[in-house]
């Protein structure tokens, strides 16, 4: 067994005892939260002073998932700009693990953000996409650009200069972002979604409380997801590092059996 | 500083005043991008007015990826981007120096481009003012944030396919501000171009910012 | 599952001093180059002590690579430019005055008709040679060449011995990696071989008449490249060059 081998062999997998106890927990929030968003809570209907009957019926559902996702995804971000921020400051590569883990749960969840709210967006608002709404496409383009950040993250070279080169980008995704909303914001200058209903009180209690369930589930996921995804990208990072030792051992013996022959070497 | 910028975007200049990459293949494929709308939509001449701004920019950012291809792939060839690194210049003097010389030949494409609408689309121009600051600053926006990503790509042997899908994604909001600001030039929307253009300057002030800290960095790194 | 990386150089150590030509010889795929590339600032070490011209190259990399004269595999020349355009290029770049060009380009006979003519259109050995003069007129405190002599005829040839000669004499330093210990061996003082990614210390074959180490001149600097390390993608560990 080779010393890369036997170092991963004792690091063990990503799992520790927290771990599973979050993993369990998120479990069976998961459990309640089907509970609450499909059984205990109740259509959207609200009627009118004219006792016309309004509201997102059944669709309201959809929320309880495309809520906490855009949550999660956005914050997922953030903490990746942070640690493309502290890669840059401090030159550590632990920030660069958890700037890259935190950008591929970000993006997936970016991407269902777009999916569940185009299966929203049908029965609500009568259309799978619109064009004109700012959060539509901000995060549309916080998708492909997040896209462009893990496709720098494979490109070649040692892990420094790798860090710093997503550093740069993972900060840039960040400022372009910002500048894509702005400049959507004026040329839309619209957008279909509410107000934060909980802040406007429409929603009532049960629906209020799913919510705001959902949302903190969310992030434990997320939480959950991150801790076991920067422990396998510091295990390959290990991996890599006790590499180099075994591959010096291996160039080493080699110079031992080379050494009588370069004498008489030619090119 | 100033002399060491002149020194690079001269090189680059001169490099394509040699080759006529920009000129002889960057202006044709942006040409051969408007011909190819033209068959797309029919030739239907009042489509291709009403969105001559909107097809203008995309055939402009499509072959700005290509320029910026060029501006890279003349340091990577003989390992230039080495001699650079060994040379001392400062790291803020070649991004300026390179994105001087890309915005130049975009410049050029963008008016060879821009009688290749008159003709084909019979884009009228009202507002000869606001078309040209707005041109300008769109592609001084696409220059600093084109070098910017180029240098972060240097040698890499994936720079080809991956430049596209990082590059245009930050190039919208120059796509959405140059688009309304020729709107209101040439008359297709009804629009107050000024505010666009004001955008477009923001966006380029903001990426050669950035390019001047980030160089160093990306040079170093890559 | 090293993921592409390699370690080119693992315990190499080696010392050159100012005054002094030492000869890099070893296998292809030894880590001459690596050596090479790592002491100009290109490359970052992995691991160990490494020290060029009193800079240590884990933090100051800047300062060193515009003191020395590296000459690699790649000419780092354009090849759409004309001879001359690009040792005016490199030259300004550096901050090298006219004359001292005018005077690298004389020396590596590339001046007059040579010239005019575009980098890509020149042989392997003329653009050798180009390659040489832009970092000759920046008179390098201490040499990088890899392969010099490869491609160069025979007054090219000579040329980059009295060029190591010279340099040597006037107090720089010259590291040298070369398969043709015939053509090498007479200018060098000293002989290191570069095997399985150590450096041991190989007597000469030829007694070489060039001055004394020890009598090198006092007033440079250690150009110390003491490395004790390891690059990522190609490594060092223990490298001592002055």
């Amino acid at each position: 067994m080779t010393s890369t081998e036997t170092a991963v062999a004792q690091r063990g997998p990503t799992r520790s005892r927290a771990t599973t106890i979050l993993g369990g927990v998120v479990l069976i929030g998961v459990a309640v939260w089907l509970f609450l968003a499909f059984v205990a809570s109740g259509p959207d209907i609200r009627t009118t002073a004219e006792g016309n009957t309004i509201g997102q019926f059944d669709a309201v559902r959809l929320l309880y998932i495309h809520v906490p996702l855009v949550i999660t995804a956005y914050s997922a971000f953030v903490v990746t700009a942070i640690g493309s921020f502290m890669v840059l400051v401090k030159k550590s590569v632990w920030w660069d693990l958890v700037a890259g883990a935190s950008a591929e749960i970000g993006s997936l969840g970016a991407a269902l953000t777009l999916l569940t709210g185009s299966i929203w967006g049908r029965p609500i608002w009568n259309t799978w996409w619109e064009w004109g709404d700012v959060r539509i496409l901000t995060t549309l383009v916080l998708f492909m650009l997040s896209l462009g950040y893990l496709a720098v993250r494979r490109l070649e070279g040692t892990a420094e200069v790798r860090a710093k080169r997503s550093a740069v980008v993972g900060l840039l995704l960040v400022v372009n972002v910002a500048i894509v909303n702005k400049s959507v914001e004026w040329w839309a200058d619209q957008t279909l979604h509410q107000n934060s209903t909980i802040a406007e009180g429409a929603i009532a209690d049960l629906k209020a409380f799913t919510l705001f369930f959902s949302i903190v589930l969310g992030l434990a996921a997320y939480s959950w997801m991150m801790i076991h995804r920067f422990r396998l990208a510091w295990l390959e990072r290990q991996y890599d590092r006790f590499g180099i030792d075994d591959a010096i051992a291996a160039r080493r013996s080699e110079a031992d059996h080379a050494q009588p022959v370069t004498q008489g070497e030619s090119a | 500083m100033l002399s060491e910028v002149l020194l690079i975007a001269g090189k680059d200049l001169r490099i394509e005043f040699r080759s006529r990459v920009a000129l002889n293949q960057v202006a044709p494929f942006a040409l051969l991008i408007l011909i190819l709308f033209g068959f797309a939509l029919d030739a239907d001449r009042a489509s291709l007015t009403t969105f001559t701004p909107g097809l203008y920019w995309v055939a402009i950012l499509l072959s700005s990826v290509l320029a910026v291809h060029r501006s890279v792939a003349v340091e990577a060839g003989e390992g230039a981007r080495e001699g650079l690194l060994l040379s001392g210049l400062r790291p803020a003097s070649v991004f300026l120096g390179k994105t001087v010389a890309l915005i130049a030949q975009i410049l050029v494409v963008a008016i060879v481009l821009l009688g290749g609408v008159v003709i084909f689309y019979e884009a009228t121009i009202d507002d000869g003012v606001l078309l040209v600051t707005s041109l300008v600053g769109a592609v001084l926006g696409v220059g600093a944030a084109g070098t910017l990503y180029g240098a972060l790509l240097g040698g890499q042997r994936a720079r080809e396919t991956i430049l596209p899908i990082l590059l245009l994604p930050v190039l919208a909001p120059v796509l959405i501000a140059a688009t309304r600001a020729f709107g209101d030039a040439m008359g297709t929307v009804a629009a107050d171009g000024w505010p666009w253009t004001s955008l477009l300057y923001a966006f380029a002030a903001l990426y050669l910012a950035l390019g001047v800290l980030a160089h160093g960095v990306l040079m170093e790194e890559s | 599952m090293l993921l592409g990386r390699f370690p080119a150089l693992a315990g190499a150590t080696l010392q050159v001093e100012a005054g002094e030509a030492v000869l890099l010889q070893g296998p292809n795929g030894a880590g001459k180059s690596t050596l090479l590339r790592l002491c100009a600032g290109l490359l970052r070490p992995e691991r160990g002590d490494a020290f060029v011209l009193g800079r240590d190259l884990h933090k100051d990399r800047r300062s060193v690579r515009n003191r020395i004269g590296y000459v690699g595999h790649q000419s780092m020349l354009y090849d759409d430019l004309t001879v001359e355009e690009n040792v005016r290029f490199w030259g300004r770049a550096a901050g090298v005055e006219r004359a001292q060009q005018d005077a690298a380009a004389a020396r590596m006979q590339i001046e007059g008709r040579l010239f005019d003519v575009p980098v890509g259109r020149l042989s392997a050995g003329q653009r050798r040679r180009t390659a040489i003069a832009v970092a000759a007129a920046r008179r390098p405190e201490l040499w990088l060449l890899d392969e010099p002599h490869a491609g160069l005829d025979q007054s090219g040839r000579d040329i980059v011995d009295a060029l190591i000669t010279d340099a040597a004499a006037a107090g720089g330093a010259v590291l040298v990696a070369s398969h043709e210990l015939d053509r090498v061996e007479p200018v060098v003082h000293r002989r290191v071989t570069i095997a399985g990614g150590t450096a041991t210390e190989t007597p000469l074959d030829v007694t070489t008449a060039g001055p004394d180490a020890s009598s090198a001149v006092e007033n440079a600097r250690p150009a110390d490249i003491t490395t004790g390390g390891l690059d990522a993608s190609s490594a060092v560990e223990n490298t001592d060059v002055v």
